[in-house]
């Protein structure tokens, strides 16, 4: 009931297209194919989230989407166009936090508005505040980084990358590393945030919940190589409870198939 | 605050006393370990007369000189070290056997390659300074996290401004201890200089510490010492120390 078919161009323009893209990396001991012949069509204004275990090449694919890595095969397209480098339309928010510590809070949310458009001092401030506001952090504006715990930390790495008001965000397992409590509270926010904003965002985890609780769709990875196996729209109605019965119901479903892939994998 | 200051006060002023009672118990000459009223004295002089200004500045002019110097091109060849592994495989190694050599190793060479002038001087405070420089600045470089390139990268930062606002930062904590440790060796390859090249373009303190010697003016000798330390002391505290409380007060990191 869960399953759709395998999406056909979509009407719509999308926003990002990515055609039959492989790659590989090389290392001193190994061959790693850790994207085999991905497809993938991302609609203006989508929460898609990419879900699989580790290896199957779901973060290799936000680093090609972000321009710091390139595919080996095929084609990356945003707003039609082929990326090659990043761009201030497409940030990227990281699993720990990546914050500058030589720079206040403040001066973190600055650093990303400085370089990507050419506004006034007090326009850049104006807007670093009010991002800052967003998050619930204006007032922690002064404070050095590492006064602030982990939730605090990835809420200022989310206004610092919607401070240049890019198109696409791009989120390489941002809460992986924070506590189940503050987890929650972030989910509440990011939907909260996606809502008013209605950014495209490219969301990876390996958490299933966490993917069904926040995107519109689910992209099944498997891994070695990593490949699209399967995707699962989420219908449910927003904002998402991430304990509710009904997100549970998807996240079973989902979990199973991909428990499938994990054991067959290990059995062959 | 002020118990701390009272404690160290009292240890520095127990540290004199029993230097005075060594000198009372005369197990040796005083001319060879003079009484801490005659250094005094010693210093009185000298600064009355003007000897021991003139000295000072003559050195700390050659210190900054050669220091910043030093600082100029190692930083930028410490960066490059980083940035590239062929400099890595030959600046790179250069630096880490120079860096071993003891700086007073160069005061023959420069002796013979610029005679006694202040470029002889100059000389070995850089090649003191500018090896460790670039080891540090390698090294901080080399352990900056990756994801702060990727990130600054991803909000648009290329180039210049990476290496200006992000990698020079981030290398803050590395940059600074080696200068320090550069600032260090400056000291000591002047005074090796200055008391093995006697030149006549000024006379350092390292001069004044060798006359002392020449003419067993003991007092001399250690008076200078303390003007010496005390130099050092001050620019630790008064360049060094406010960075480092920066960096503490933002990094977080453990404060001594």
């Amino acid at each position: 009931m869960l399953k759709t078919e395998y999406p056909p161009a979509q009407a719509q323009a999308a926003k990002l297209v990515l055609e039959h893209v492989s790659k590989w990396f090389q290392t001193s001991s190994l061959h790693v194919h850790a994207l085999d012949d991905v497809t993938l069509r991302i609609a203006e204004g989508e929460f898609v989230c990419l879900v699989g275990p580790s290896g199957c090449g779901k973060s290799t694919l936000l680093n090609i989407i972000a321009g710091l890595d390139h595919p080996d095969r095929g084609m990356v397209l945003a707003d039609g166009k082929p990326i090659d480098e990043p761009g201030p339309h497409r940030l990227m928010m990281f699993q720990e936090a990546a914050l500058f510590p030589w720079l206040t809070v403040l001066g973190n949310v600055l650093f990303g508005l400085k370089l990507s458009n050419r506004l006034s001092a007090a326009e850049r401030q104006e807007k670093a505040e009010y991002f800052l506001e967003l998050v619930g952090l204006k007032r922690f504006m002064h404070n050095n980084v590492h006064e602030l715990s982990g939730g605090m930390k990835q809420r200022v790495a989310l206004a610092r990358a919607l401070a240049p008001n890019p198109s696409v965000l791009l989120m390489d397992e941002p809460f992986g590393a924070l506590d189940a409590l503050t987890r929650e509270q972030l989910y509440g926010d990011i939907q909260r945030i996606w809502s008013q904003h209605r950014k495209t965002i490219v969301f990876v985890t390996h958490n299933v919940r966490e993917a069904v609780c926040l995107g519109d769709r689910v992209i099944l990875f498997s891994p070695h190589p990593g490949r699209i196996r399967e995707e699962f729209k989420i219908p449910l109605p927003r904002p998402r409870d991430i304990n509710s019965v009904d997100l549970a119901r998807y996240a079973t479903e989902i979990t199973r198939v991909l428990k499938g892939y994990v054991e067959s994998e290990v059995a062959g | 605050m002020i118990t701390r200051w009272l404690a160290a006060s009292l240890f520095f002023v127990g540290l004199v006393a029993a230097w005075h009672f060594v000198v009372k118990a005369q197990i040796w000459s005083p001319l060879l370990l003079p009484s801490p009223l005659s250094v005094l004295e010693y210093l009185k002089g000298a600064a009355q007369d003007g000897t021991l200004w003139e000295a000072t500045l003559v050195t700390v002019r050659r210190l900054l000189i050669g220091y910043g110097l030093g600082i100029v091109v190692g930083i930028p060849l410490g960066l490059l070290t980083a940035s590239s592994r062929w400099c890595h495989d030959t600046i790179g190694i250069l630096a880490l056997g120079l860096q071993t050599l003891p700086s007073v190793c160069w005061v023959p060479l420069a002796l013979l390659w610029f005679g006694q002038t202040e470029s002889a001087m100059l000389f070995v405070v850089v090649m003191g300074t500018v090896w460790s420089l670039i080891i540090a600045t390698d090294n901080g470089v080399r352990t900056i996290p990756p994801i702060y390139r990727r990130a600054a990268r991803t909000m648009g930062s290329t180039g210049l401004h990476t290496w200006t606002h992000v990698v020079l930062p981030a290398s803050l904590p590395f940059l600074i201890s080696g200068m320090k440790q550069g600032w260090a060796f400056a000291w000591r390859s002047l005074m090796a200089a200055e008391i093995y090249v006697t030149i006549l373009s000024g006379f350092g303190l390292g001069q004044l510490l060798h006359y002392g010697r020449e003419l067993h003016a003991m007092d001399q000798v250690i008076g200078v010492i303390l003007v010496i330390i005390v130099i050092g002391l001050a620019v630790d505290k008064s360049l060094f120390a406010p960075t480092e409380r920066f960096m503490y007060r933002r990094w977080g990191t453990a404060r001594s």
